[in-house]
């Protein structure tokens, strides 16, 4: 089994107004992960309004969705056989239905 | 054998239940954990006592109080034979061991506190959850060693040997029984509800083919969990949780077996059967246990336990569902998974709920292929059956394989079945 972290990205912050539906949706994704003894780390959601970018030369710029449409809005870990066992996991998940997406990434662990 | 013969024969077994324990926890406060086997031997005297003199005299007006009596002079008697041999025959003294005062105080409020202690002497973190659910078995609530070993399907020499080690490590603990200090109560008070569930628990879904048993236990375990809301330095909002989820899962004890000790599948139970006052009991720990912020799983599985016993409400298998969402997550367990499952189903379908059981591959577990079996009848028949004959390979429990022979009958429209 290998480690993967799921990067969701969204355009908007999903956080924000969540409908009683959209719960239970997230909810029924995360419990079938769990109720495979797939999930490593939950994770967590990821701030919108405190947000900062740190550049070279003493730079501090807003949230990094000043230059792009997109922005990290949560993040977890989770475990898998291959990427692609961890990709159709990620393919289930709702928010890819309001224009999300989600990044998935092999952790590399030094043995 | 005459009538004054039989009552008292009936009467001194429903006693000792009753009464072993609060004698035996009053005493060990009285002398101090590490005695508790002198604590045990004075109980166990008095209630011989008993057997002899109310067999020759019959049953005296206030059978208690004769026993209480009783025991406060054989424990006189111990302390004075104690102190000879002290001052006497041994030389080197230790005052302070045994200074107690000679009459123990039978009082009503000494028996709680002195029981309350002694759960918490009980669910002593150094034994294993299965030793402290036979101490406390055993200890609290006054099972013999035949008894446990019933309940555990154990040989009662494994039982024996289990709680030998257990008690030595209990009179190795420093725990005080006399007064329960509010630090101990808050460090041991989650591994005592742990055990009082596990306790209900080993009722509830006993191995135990012995309905008498299984009832007591659940009984026992309420009767604890009980006590623990009527102390205020004990009565907690996870403490109500689990009351409140026993009470729920309690409410259905009596229609989930039939005559012949079978057990009868949630969906055949027969409704009016279900105490109503167990579930309104269950209700009001419920309200007690949402006061506080903190959810345990506790409050989640008495939510789950309250939507089964609410008949039709339009969306009740969805709450069902989020709350194993939630339970999965503070705690991962496989009969957790399947159980989340057959919610999913109920919401989400048969044929989504197969996808997701599938991906489970528990296929060591009976439940596992049952739930299988069930979701794929109706969609696959073969494959209902396939399933089904797997978990009733693998199931040990009489009553389990015959309820699979049944549904494998059933689904191959065969009458002449015989697995032998």
């Amino acid at each position: 089994m290998k480690e993967f972290l799921l990067i969701f990205r969204n355009t908007y912050n999903p956080h924000e107004h969540p409908s009683p539906e959209q719960l239970q949706e997230r909810m029924n994704w995360l419990g079938n992960i769990i109720a495979q003894n797939k999930l490593v780390d939950k994770g967590n959601s990821l701030s919108v309004e405190q947000a900062k970018t740190v550049r070279p030369e003493d730079v501090v710029t807003d949230g990094p969705y000043t230059e792009i449409k997109e922005f990290i809005s949560g993040y977890m870990i989770l475990r898998a056989e291959t990427i692609e066992e961890a990709i159709a996991i990620a393919k289930a998940n709702p928010s890819l239905k309001d224009g999300g997406n989600i990044e998935v990434r092999a952790i590399n662990k030094s043995e | 054998m005459n009538e004054k013969d039989t009552s008292w024969k009936e009467l001194l077994p429903h006693l000792f239940r009753l009464e072993y324990t609060k004698m035996t926890a009053v005493l060990c406060r009285h002398f101090g954990l590490q005695h508790i086997e002198t604590a045990e031997d004075i109980t166990s005297e008095t209630f011989l006592k008993a057997t002899e003199a109310w067999a020759l005299h019959g049953i005296p007006e206030n059978p208690t109080a004769w026993l209480y009596t009783v025991a406060k002079n054989k424990t006189k008697d111990h302390l004075k034979h104690l102190r000879v041999f002290e001052t006497q025959v041994k030389d080197a003294i230790r005052p302070d061991e045994l200074q107690a005062e000679e009459d123990p105080d039978f009082t009503p409020q000494t028996i709680t506190d002195s029981q309350l202690a002694m759960i918490f002497a009980v669910c002593n973190p150094a034994n294993s959850a299965e030793a402290q659910i036979c101490l406390a078995l055993q200890i609290l609530c006054g099972f013999s060693v035949e008894e446990i070993a019933n309940a555990f399907l154990s040989k009662t020499e494994t039982i024996k040997k289990r709680l030998l080690r257990a008690r030595a490590n209990l009179r190795k603990d420093n725990f005080q029984i006399r007064q329960l200090q509010e630090a101990t109560i808050q460090s041991r008070l989650d591994v005592v509800l742990r055990t009082i569930y596990l306790l209900f628990n080993e009722g509830y879904f006993s191995r135990s083919n012995n309905h008498l048993i299984r009832k007591d236990l659940c009984s026992e375990a309420i009767r604890l969990a009980l006590m623990l809301i009527e102390n205020p330095l004990t009565n907690t909002t996870h403490a109500n949780a689990l009351l409140a989820l026993m009470c729920f899962q309690s409410s259905r004890l009596d229609a989930r077996a039939d005559e012949t000790g079978e057990s009868i599948l949630f969906e055949q139970q027969d409704k009016s059967r279900w105490s109503t006052e167990l579930i309104e009991k269950g209700n009001y720990y419920l309200v007690n246990a949402c006061s506080g912020n903190y959810v345990s799983k506790y409050h989640l599985e008495a939510g789950i336990a309250y939507w089964h016993t609410t008949p039709t409400d339009h969306n009740k298998w969805e709450h069902i569902l989020q709350l194993y969402n939630q339970l999965i997550l503070i705690e991962y367990s496989p009969m957790t998974a399947l159980n989340r499952t057959f919610a999913f189903a109920k919401v989400h379908g048969h044929e989504l709920a197969i996808e997701e059981a599938e991906k489970l591959k528990l296929v060591e577990h009976t439940a596992y292929h049952s739930l299988l079996g069930y979701l794929y009848a109706g969609v696959d028949e073969q494959k209902a059956i396939v399933h089904y004959s797997k978990a009733l390979s693998l199931t040990k429990s009489k009553a389990e394989k015959k309820t699979l022979m049944k549904e494998i009958e059933r689904l191959s429209g065969q009458n002449s079945w015989n697995a032998g």
